[in-house]
């Protein structure tokens, strides 16, 4: 037993130490750091989204949306289809490599196999987004002569997105109670026949969540594709190989730099856009998850052993002892 | 069907060894001609591109060609250190409080605020950085302590002049800001595990909130904690762009204050490829492909350490009633 001590013995200095004053100013003065910590991790999100609208919204032309990028200013549709198409692509690829490594790790893989491929994968997913772009670079832009192309974009960033894909198709596999699988043996399914009927279907919502983490980080990433889709001002071309992609990343990356009022309002709109379809992804899951637990009430509690909210046993409910006659009990836990 | 998928699950690890090898292939040249004092030298000098090359070491080259990677290695593992040293703190506060005060609603909208950070795009986050925080911390933050510090050894990093808002201090607290998110949401999902008759045990204990907090809380999740943060330094390490658009992009001299221009090894590659193309031998690409490496085993060693930590975590500390 190394790890979660808090054995008893070291419990009792804690009351002993100061005077009863002492420790409630003490408890007071944890208690603000902690809110003043919420307030650091709080603000900059506000003051980030509300300097970017900021930025954009004022001078917001809609146009934007159905121009070109052109000389030092212009619109974004060429990078708005760029990073579409690029999304697009690696959700296919990603997704189906993926969740397929995710389903086999669930149901096939032996103990041993499994922990050395699903460390292979964790391993994948630490390696930094550069190192995938520059690997890409001179793997499949030069040595392959493929130039910079939608099809290197592609294969990098789903190289980065791939075990994500893999492990959240793999946790919401194994996420399905093993009733449903015995329900099925007793009548007889076939193993293939159950797997597509009964285990990835509630599988589904958190497989759908993992593919959706995966395309906020696609749409987000920049490093990878800087030197592996390039970048074009006209719309992409339809051409896997040798014809260079725009994305809405490199308009915020290369014009808030550049020494013209234009270029860098294109920049805070692409970083507008940007943000706008994080957030939207984001609801989106958040939608799905929060559709998929209100269908199965006791899912998420039986199998992770998390209590939630309104499903905790009667036990867990006990009432919490006043702590002393001047702070009130503290709230029931989420 | 399953024979299938079990060549598909091969694929991270042969894309995994087939990104070392690339790299260990490509970055041949360096490691020869650049050789151990790579890791001991500051400058950073592509040589006469215009002059004939000429050959040294077994590689050529363009004449007074010289690379050293110490002001990047450090630099990447200051920055990170800063950014660790800022969130940790920042995120453990911010758990405790949304999972022991904060009514359900509002934790949830903390949620939300967590995963709009985590999935704002980096890119995005520089931006905002550059123009916005970067000047606001270097104006009206370092200003608070940068002329007070005294002159002594260690203290005198973070003395003189608070910068223009791109360097050392700006970058670790936008990387900060990138890695609160992991750290915060796996702390609170870790403190939300804790079992509750052990929190009341201390408060019958006659313990306030906070020394129970401290008592039985924390120690309970500790090393999940550490597990998230080493993976928020992994991170940090390798995190590119918007490190190259805050910190100053200083090529080829250590950073000698906590305010001044500095550059990692990541960025570094994304703004030196360009310029390093124009080099005919390769050896420019080559070196980058080396510091390219150097930063996948800093990386990786953090990444293994995380997972197992967080391993350890996973198996040991979750049953309900052991170890109390």
């Amino acid at each position: 037993m190394t790890v979660a001590t808090a054995p008893a013995g070291e419990v009792q200095p804690a009351s002993a130490t100061g005077s009863f004053g002492r420790r409630r100013a003490r408890n007071v003065v944890m208690w603000t750091l902690c809110s003043i910590a919420l307030a650091l991790v709080v603000a900059p999100v506000v003051w980030l989204v509300a300097g970017i609208v900021a930025q954009a919204v004022p001078d917001w032309r809609w146009n934007v949306l159905t121009t070109n990028q052109l000389g030092n200013g212009g619109g974004v549709l060429n990078a708005i289809e760029g990073t579409f198409l690029i999304v697009a692509g690696v959700m296919v690829l990603a997704g189906v490599v993926g969740i397929a490594g995710g389903l086999y790790l669930a149901e096939y893989a032996s103990a041993r196999h499994g922990s050395l491929l699903r460390g292979a994968s964790e391993v994948l997913s630490g390696v930094p987004s550069i190192v995938l772009g520059y690997v890409g670079y001179i793997a499949l832009v030069v040595a392959l002569h493929w130039g910079f192309s939608l099809l290197a974009g592609w294969i990098v960033l789903s190289v980065l997105v791939i075990p994500y894909i893999t492990k959240t198709t793999e946790v919401a596999i194994r996420n399905v109670p093993t009733s449903y699988r015995e329900g099925g043996d007793a009548l007889g399914m076939r193993s293939g026949y159950m797997l597509r009927r009964l285990v990835m279907k509630p599988a589904l919502p958190g497989i759908v969540t993992g593919l959706i983490v995966a395309a906020a980080i696609s749409l987000g990433e920049t490093a990878p594709l800087l030197y592996t889709a390039g970048y074009n001002s006209k719309g992409p071309s339809g051409a896997l190989t040798h014809s260079p992609v725009g994305y809405l990343t490199y308009d915020v990356f290369t014009f808030y730099n550049e020494p013209y009022k234009s270029a860098q309002h294109l920049a805070y709109e692409a970083a507008l856009l940007l943000i706008v379809l994080v957030v939207l992804l984001i609801v989106v899951s958040r939608f799905i998850v929060s559709y998929s637990q209100r269908y199965s009430p006791d899912r998420q509690q039986r199998v992770t052993g998390r209590w939630r909210r309104g499903a905790q046993p009667a036990e867990a409910r006990s009432a919490q002892p006043p702590l002393d006659a001047a702070s009130p009990p503290p709230p029931p836990r989420a | 069907m399953p024979q299938v998928l079990h060549l598909v699950t091969y694929v991270p690890l042969v894309l995994l060894l087939a990104i070392m090898a690339a790299l260990v292939w490509k970055a041949i040249p360096a490691i020869r001609y650049n050789g151990l004092g790579f890791f001991g030298r500051t400058t950073w000098n592509l040589g006469n591109l215009y002059a004939p090359l000429v050959s040294g070491h077994g590689v050529t080259h363009p004449p007074g060609a010289a690379y050293g990677a110490l002001p990047l290695i450090v630099g990447t593992v200051v920055s990170s250190a800063i950014a660790l040293v800022i969130a940790v703190p920042v995120a453990v506060g911010t758990a405790l409080v949304v999972v022991e005060k904060l009514p359900p609603r509002l934790s949830t909208g903390i949620g939300f605020c967590l995963e709009v950070l985590a999935g704002i795009p980096s890119v995005v986050i520089g931006l905002w950085g550059i123009f916005t925080l970067g000047p606001f911390l270097s104006h009206h933050v370092a200003t608070i302590w940068a002329n007070h510090v005294p002159d002594v050894p260690v203290l005198r990093f973070f003395r003189g002049p608070s910068g223009n808002g791109q360097g050392l201090f700006t970058s670790g607290v936008v990387l900060a800001l990138m890695i609160l998110p992991i750290i915060a949401a796996t702390t609170r999902d870790l403190l939300r595990q804790v079992p509750r008759a052990t929190v009341e045990g201390a408060v019958a204990l006659g313990m306030t909130d906070s020394e129970a907090a401290g008592a039985v809380t924390i120690p309970w999740v500790r090393s999940g904690v550490i597990g998230a943060s080493v993976l928020g330094l992994g991170r940090a390490l390798g995190e590119t762009i918007a490190v190259a658009m805050v910190s100053g992009s200083l090529v080829g001299s250590n950073v000698h204050s906590f305010y001044s221009a500095f550059t990692t090894i990541a960025a570094t590659i994304v703004t030196q490829l360009d310029g390093a193309l124009t080099d005919a031998s390769g050896l420019a690409v080559a070196t980058l492909a080396e510091v390219g490496l150097v930063l996948l085993v800093i990386t990786l060693l953090a990444n293994i350490g995380a997972r197992m930590l967080v391993r350890r975590v996973a198996t040991t500390a979750l049953p309900v009633g052991r170890g109390i």
